[in-house]
């Protein structure tokens, strides 16, 4: 690993940060204590952390369904966070969004999506804002596998590649989509694939080895600012929980011991061993983390809760701004 | 015995769909999750497991070729059921649906036809925010060639769904996502209610209240609330809102002289504002009143359920403007 220790220490923070954040989520929504859908992302902060760390505050990401973790990579504030998967006022989203739309504009996070595929070409365009603007801001498009089967993205591909944008387009490959697996959908097994039929470079990463997911995504946005253009990462991951929620409810559609097999390797864990092993942190200090972060847990579910719900004159509040902007 | 079975509304659809897979080979369905899986609201369950897969087609999450797949292979002579999992996704397939699906036939001098069914699952009330609860029917039924229908019981859905498999014209059958377990009798043997036909689901003689979905219920039970202070309303569900029964409309407001239109969708251009004209136009001097129409604030569909709950009409919301129509007279 040639990552310096504060870069070290940095990922796992931001991954410990996703874990401590979704196990919350997830047990508020079995309480019955969260409205809406839930799609946590527990498994796969390898990626999110791995990505977001080689971004700077005014990059911009387009998200997913599965969004919680990339905002809180992006330094998403847990308090406004769990205010709005609970519907309160002073959530990020004002209790208007929730889990599927959670965004913050000030991180340069542009939403969740609630349509597969649909954040890909808004990325595109924060990227061609970013090249215009010419101050060499990058964007990144999350996205699922299930999602590359959208005609969205393949527009979005191959716009970027047309307009040479400084763009990377990041692919959560967990191999399902919803409850059906890649195999059925698609008769290619890499997504990287796709890239070359665009003319992007493609590359295939262990996407549960958050320094690989880092290391590749300071390439490809080395490459993005230097004017290199835009570029594909396949980061190979998995769900731990169910598509959404926890528990697999009804039919079974992973068999057990694959995803056993895949918790083995879980990217937080995996990754502490590796530091404690080679003397970059001890396991108090992990375990100090764990502690600390879970109490920015309760402090934000308390700030959560105590929160006032918005009332219903806000219903018609924001479907339009009054503001004009263009120059007169 | 037959006549205490009882099933819910996502039951219903599902025994409608396999009983016209068992009488005609040609029928098959196409969507997501809907085959090992049953479909992300179990409408579809154990129909894989029935006809196979080649007839129950899991696909990828590609919406504009889900329905392309349904128009090319019904002008080629099969029966397609496709599923879009929920109605907001019709966007995605917007061109295939109302550039392709519905104009075929007519660009083609009548030539083709377009034995096409598209389901999907419409409608609010579950948290689930701005693209997963919209109420888009008025869109689909402003589409010469569409035909648009919206159960809102599981006798309905069985008859209706049958009726939208055997049609030959492009059909979208919309489910309520909140009315799937709902449950009530349904027949066992196959039967089908005509496309084009409202039900009178309860006669009165003070007010016509027009509802459809998930608000005609609602509206049977603000009915039922207000019979006891002597109002008596005549409830219609129009079943099938492309094409509208138009006649039922009009003699029901001819003989109670004020209507109400109840529907969750956006007020604005919605349904209420065509059934309004209509009856204007059609019964303008029955009326003691304007025809007045209940729907939702003209905004998207907020997440909080604090807000949700008061951006969809209710039983509660629709007694009162019914009460409020009476009193104009
Ligand atoms: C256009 C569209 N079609 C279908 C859905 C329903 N849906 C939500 S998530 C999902 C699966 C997405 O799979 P993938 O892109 O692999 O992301 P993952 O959930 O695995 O992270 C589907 C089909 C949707 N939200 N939008
Ligand atoms: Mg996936």
């Amino acid at each position: 690993m040639d990552l310096s220790p504060p870069v070290q220490f940095d990922l796992h923070r931001r991954m410990v940060r996703i874990r401590v954040f979704e196990e919350a989520a997830g047990r508020l929504a079995e309480a019955n204590k969260l409205p809406g859908f839930l799609h946590l992302y527990v498994g796969e902060e390898a990626v999110a952390a791995g990505v977001c760390a080689a971004l700077n505050d005014d990059d911009h990401i387009t998200s997913t369904h599965r969004g919680h973790g990339h905002l809180v990579a992006k330094g998403g504030d847990f308090n406004r966070m769990m205010a709005e998967l609970m519907g309160k006022s002073t959530g990020m989203c004002k209790g208007k969004g929730g889990s599927m739309h959670i965004s913050d504009l000030s991180l340069g996070m542009l939403g969740a999506n609630g349509i597969v595929g649909a954040g890909s070409p808004i990325a595109v365009g924060a990227a061609f804002a970013n090249k215009y603007r010419g101050r060499g801001q990058v964007a990144v498009a999350f996205f699922g596998d299930g999602a590359t089967n959208i005609g969205a993205f393949h527009e979005a591909a191959n716009m970027a590649c047309a307009l040479h944008l400084p763009i990377v387009f990041a692919c959560e490959n967990n191999e399902y989509g919803e409850f059906t697996p890649r195999s059925a959908t698609m008769a290619i097994t890499d997504i990287v694939d796709r890239a070359a039929g665009y003319g992007m470079p493609g590359v295939i990463i262990d996407g549960m080895d958050v320094v690989a997911v880092h290391e590749a995504t300071l390439e490809a946005v080395a490459r993005a600012r230097a004017g290199g253009g835009p570029s594909l990462i396949e980061a190979k991951t998995y769900r731990f929980y169910n598509h959404h929620g926890i528990q697999n409810l009804g039919l079974k559609y992973r068999p057990d011991d694959e995803v056993a097999r895949w918790k083995e390797r879980d990217p937080i864990f995996t990754f502490e061993d590796r530091m404690i092993e080679n003397g970059t942190m001890t396991r108090d200090r992990v375990d100090e983390i764990w502690a600390g972060l879970r109490g920015e847990i309760d402090v934000a579910i308390k700030f959560a809760e105590d929160s006032p719900l918005p009332t219903p004159d806000q219903i018609l509040v924001d479907v339009y701004t009054s503001m004009t902007g263009a120059a007169q | 015995m037959s006549d205490v079975r009882k099933l819910t509304y996502g039951g219903a659809f599902n025994e409608a769909v396999r009983q016209a897979m068992e009488a005609d080979e040609n029928i098959f369905c196409a969507g997501e999750d809907i085959g090992a899986f049953g479909g992300v609201f179990g409408t579809y369950l154990g129909l894989q497991a029935k006809f196979g897969a080649h007839r129950v087609v899991d696909t990828p999450i590609s919406e504009q070729a889900i329905v392309g797949l349904g128009i090319g292979a019904a002008v080629t002579g099969l029966r397609p059921i496709v599923d879009l999992m929920f109605m907001d996704f019709i966007c995605v397939a917007f061109d295939q649906i109302v550039n392709q699906a519905a104009k075929l036939k007519y660009m083609f001098g009548g030539e083709a036809t377009m034995p096409l069914t598209i389901t999907t699952g419409g409608g609010a009330g579950l948290s689930a925010a701005a693209q997963h609860s919209q109420s888009l029917e008025a869109i689909l039924c402003h589409i010469p060639g569409l035909k648009v229908v919206y159960p809102s019981n599981p006798y309905d859905m069985k008859g209706l769904m049958t009726a939208c498999i055997r049609e030959n014209n492009p059909t979208i059958m919309v489910k309520h996502k909140r009315l799937l377990g709902m449950s009530a009798h349904v027949p066992e043997e196959n039967y089908e209610i005509p496309l084009g036909k409202a039900n009178i689901m309860r006669a009165g003689t003070d007010v016509t209240v027009i509802a459809y979905g998930r608000m005609a219920n609602e509206t049977l039970v603000a009915a039922e609330k207000l019979a006891a202070d002597g109002i008596e309303c005549e409830v219609i569900d129009p079943r099938t809102l492309q094409p509208l029964d138009t006649d039922s409309i009009v003699e029901s407001a001819r003989k109670t002289h004020k209507v109400l239109v109840v529907h969750e969708a956006v007020k604005f251009g919605g349904l209420g504002a065509e059934i309004a004209s209509q009856i204007h136009e059609l019964a303008f001097d029955y009326l003691d009143a304007p025809v007045a129409r209940i729907g939702a604030p003209f905004s998207p569909v907020p997440f909080s359920p604090a807000l949700e709950q008061h951006y969809l009409p209710d039983a509660a919301s629709i007694e009162a403007g019914i009460r409020n129509l009476v009193q104009r007279s």
